[in-house]
């Protein structure tokens, strides 16, 4: 007896929108018996880490603050991956754009204007966009892997941020501190509702930006374009598409919105640079891409799932003691199980039994063909 | 149905009720298949009608759903290749798996179960090719050689095995008609020696020319047992297809003084990789108003041409095409669209189409460029009801069936999403169109359908360039007949002067038979 996986004639639409809800719903099945095998009353973690963090306001703003960097950052890949360009390197583009954004405040402390925000959070895209241009570029260029180059810059990145705040940028104020002086007022982002909590116009940004990414992909010839040559590059070709221009452009917007995030992070929730200022936003936006269906509307409702595994996994650790290490077991689930529901949307599983009990019922079928 | 009996009273293989389902299609619905000793048994029917799903059974890389085998009157199951060889089954496939960057030997050496040494192998190959008049150099590299000498070292891979049963895959769908002529004499050789051969065709002359027996499917089921000797090519065309074959009817063309719509002037290109083929100085012009067919066998240049002239792939110089007197060459293939030219690939999915988007959206693909007012919008968005309109009218003109009302065109069989894009094209009413391989794998009906449309478009007043690899095809479409081979194109000829055996030399290769008309082999 072995098992055969048959690919389906046709595939149920209604299954094909539900899985991601289906694979949260067996995330939650398996997170409990995982709950229960660590010792801990399923019932009582699971409301910790789903239900708590929703029932408070100042809550609420803090799960607007973690999701807006992982939508935005997830409807910029979602170009990226359709177009069949594997950008893994968000993570360096939301620091660099970030770089670029601080120049004006850290630099300019003095150059205070109402203008100074909007050109930092243009700066930011300008960063971003030209960093996740050079995997763009090599891989135009000199067929490179985007893999590889784009996560090694991740990495450049970084420790050019690190350098930054230990060296150049460093506070002259800051008691040798890594890290910048602080944003005047003119360079932070507002939150949106200042009464009831932090949020800031971030998350704002990742919604119009979900909105329009989502009317270009699925409305317009552009969207068109970006699919065709994700799918058959051939046909794009025949089409009179060009594969090398669209490898620079999906970087270049991925790059953008990576970078956009990475300002806003900096400029709204935390107001100055630091040596880290991404929990793997950049890495866990690509679950957020292909959980939301790489359907930048389907990334907003991913992006919240996901900010909530984050918020949840605190609330957990501190109301139940359960270990920090839950929240990656948890996305790690989800992505499989999304997984497992995609491929079984489009196979189905036969079990065959072994060669004699076929010969005995092929015989036994004779006589009625 | 009643079965006619091998010819020394034993049938090597029997084959009753054979069975295979996919998904909702019976590739197969309960066959049953006698082959005797000594016998050349022909497998007839058109594409699709089940005949590579049967063999593949036989061959033992699919598995039946229900049925039985019986090799010398003994029930077995063939559950892979390697029991299929060890029972005496050796198969020639269509496309041949060889490695081109290695040589004859190697490639025979890595298909035998045992260590046999290369020299001992180059030896036992080089005995085999003398014996059945089968010339081969083991030690030459395959990318190299060409399609009949690489289908050689696949015959002989195959009698190094010593089967009794050699089934052949659509064995001349490759080859020039001399070198089928030598195929025919190995194979004569091999049914005198008492070895059975199952010979898979869907040319009906060198069935009756070559075959004892014959078994015709379609639809899956075997429709009939004949011996095709006492059968007219029309007969058995009938038994294939289930009704009268429809040929196309060509108007004489009225173009000696008509416009120049396409011409080319010494078209020369790179070989883009280590096996693709150069072109060389290919020089041609078309009219309004005829058909222009382009002969030759597979892998000769015909896919590096095709690119050429579409603009996927650019020339140096703008002179050396020109589409309507307009110098194109370094123009893409949307520019060249917009001069009014149509372009129809040999691929279909993934090239032709993109098989994962709907037929309104490939539609998309090639004429949005071209229809920009009636298909797009502000900020470029794509009027769905306007493309849904257009590919709705595409599809009844052509009569296009699918199973839903605007489905993934890889859901389509191969003729209906060829008759899609075929349709595609013609609704622009192009003025030039490029076709390669207009027909491959389309059904009779669908094929008589497709070119008659590119006859009448023609005779409209464009110019219609075909490539095939089919010259019945050609004969019937083409009012001039050129030969490409080995990145050259010879010159056209008038189709009435062309013969059978003229294409046969230039698609060898011999340039004399351009001036020395019958100046045969």
């Amino acid at each position: 007896m072995r098992l055969e996986l048959v690919k389906r004639p046709q595939q149920s639409r209604a299954f094909s929108a539900l899985s991601p809800f289906i694979a949260f719903g067996l995330t939650i099945i398996a997170g409990a018996i995982l709950f229960a095998a660590l010792g801990k009353n399923p019932a009582t973690t699971l409301y910790y880490y789903f239900v708590e963090p929703l029932m408070e306001v100042w809550s609420l703003h803090e799960l607007a603050i973690k999701a807006a960097p992982l939508i935005l950052i997830a409807v910029g890949l979602s170009v990226c991956f359709l177009s069949n360009n594997w950008n893994i390197g968000a993570e360096g583009q939301f620091v660099i754009g970030a770089v670029v954004g601080s120049v004006l405040p850290v630099m300019f402390p003095d150059f205070q204007f109402w203008f100074v925000l909007p050109l930092m959070l243009i700066m930011g895209m300008i960063g971003g966009a030209a960093y996740a241009s050079i995997p763009g570029i090599l891989k135009v260029r000199f067929n490179t892997n985007e893999i590889l180059t784009s996560l090694m810059l991740v990495y450049v990145a970084q420790l050019f941020l690190d350098w930054l705040v230990r060296g150049p940028w460093r506070n002259p104020a800051g008691m040798n501190f890594p890290e910048t002086r602080t944003f005047h007022s003119y360079a932070i982002l507002p939150e949106i509702l200042p009464a009831s909590g932090r949020a800031h116009w971030g998350f704002v940004f990742a919604i119009i930006a979900a909105i329009v990414l989502w009317f270009v992909l699925s409305k317009t010839l552009k969207g068109f374009e970006i699919k065709v040559l994700g799918q058959s590059p051939r046909a794009g070709r025949f089409a009179g598409f060009s594969a090398g221009k669209m490898t620079l452009f999906a970087f270049a917007v991925s790059g953008a919105m990576a970078g956009l995030a990475g300002i806003s992070e900096v400029s709204g929730a935390i107001g100055q640079l630091r040596p880290a200022i991404s929990p793997g936003y950049g890495f866990t936006a690509i679950i957020v891409a292909f959980l939301g269906r790489l359907n930048p509307l389907g990334i907003v409702a991913a992006g919240l799932v996901l900010a909530l595994t984050y918020l949840g996994g605190e609330a957990a650790q501190i109301s139940v003691g359960l270990s920090d290490k839950v929240v990656r077991a948890f996305q790690g689930m989800i992505l499989f199980f999304v997984l497992a529901c995609d491929t079984l949307i489009h196979y189905q599983i036969r079990f065959v039994k072994s060669k004699a009990a076929t010969a005995s019922l092929a015989a036994a079928q004779v006589p009625n063909v | 149905m009643s079965q006619t009996r091998a010819v020394d009273g034993t049938p090597l293989l029997e084959v009753k009720g054979l069975t295979k389902v996919f998904g909702q299609l019976k590739a197969c619905d309960s066959i049953d298949l006698t082959i005797g000793k000594g016998e050349i048994h022909a497998l007839l029917g058109e594409n699709g009608a089940g005949k590579s799903t049967l063999v593949k059974m036989l061959f033992g890389s699919l598995e039946p759903a229900s049925g039985e085998i019986f090799w010398n009157g003994q029930g077995v199951t063939i559950s892979n290749p390697g029991q299929a060889r060890k029972l005496g089954i050796g198969m020639v496939f269509q496309h041949f798996s060889l490695f081109e960057a290695l040589t004859a030997a190697e490639n025979i050496m890595l298909s035998l179960d045992d260590d046999t040494s290369i020299l001992a192998i180059a030896e036992k190959a080089h005995g085999l090719s003398k014996a059945y008049g089968l010339p081969l150099d083991p030690f030459a590299l395959v990318g190299d050689l060409s399609v009949g000498e690489r289908q050689r070292i696949e015959i002989i891979r195959c009698l190094l095995q010593e089967p009794e049963l050699i089934i052949l895959d659509e064995p001349t769908s490759v080859l020039t008609p001399q070198e089928a002529d030598k195929l025919f004499e190995t194979l004569e050789r091999l049914r005198s020696e008492g070895k059975s051969i199952l010979y898979i065709s869907h040319r009906l002359e060198e069935v009756k020319r070559l075959c004892d027996r014959a078994t015709v499917l379609r639809h899956g089921k075997v429709v009939g047992h004949c011996d095709p000797r006492q059968e007219t090519a029309a007969s058995l065309a009938r038994m294939m297809v289930g009704s009268e074959v429809i040929t196309a009817t060509r108007p004489p063309a009225a173009i000696a003084d008509a416009t120049e719509l396409l011409s080319i002037c010494g078209l020369s290109r790179k070989p883009a990789g280590p096996f693709s083929v150069a072109l060389k100085n290919i020089w041609l012009t078309m009219k309004a108003g005829e058909v222009l067919g382009i002969a030759g066998v597979a892998g000769n240049g015909q896919g590096e041409f095709f690119e050429a002239i579409s603009g996927e792939v650019t020339q140096e110089s703008p002179d050396v095409i020109r589409i309507r007197g307009n110098p194109v060459g370094k123009l893409g293939i949307s520019e060249r669209r917009l001069m009014g030219a149509a372009f129809v690939p040999e691929e279909r999915l993934g090239h032709g189409a993109a098989p994962r988007m709907k037929l309104s959206e490939n539609l998309l693909l090639s004429r949005f460029k071209t229809d920009t007012k009636a298909f797009l919008g502000k900020f470029g968005m794509v009027r769905t009801s306007a493309i849904a309109e257009a590919s709705k009218r595409i599809v009844s003109e052509m009569d296009v069936r699918k199973s839903a009302e605007d489905p993934e065109a890889a859901s389509l069989s191969g003729g209906n999403l060829q008759k899609f894009i075929i349709g595609r094209e013609l609704d622009r009413q192009p003025s030039v169109i490029i076709v390669n391989q207009p027909t491959w794998g389309v059904d009779a009906g669908a094929a008589a359908r497709i070119r008659q449309a590119l006859i009448d478009l023609a005779r409209g007043g464009s110019a219609v360039l075909v490539i095939s690899q089919d010259l019945d095809e050609l004969f019937e479409v083409s009012d001039r007949i050129a030969v490409m081979h080995d990145g050259q194109l010879s010159s056209p000829l008038p189709a009435a002067e062309m013969t059978l055996e003229r294409i046969g030399l230039l698609m060898g290769g011999s340039q004399t038979a351009t001036e020395s008309k019958g100046d045969a082999a």
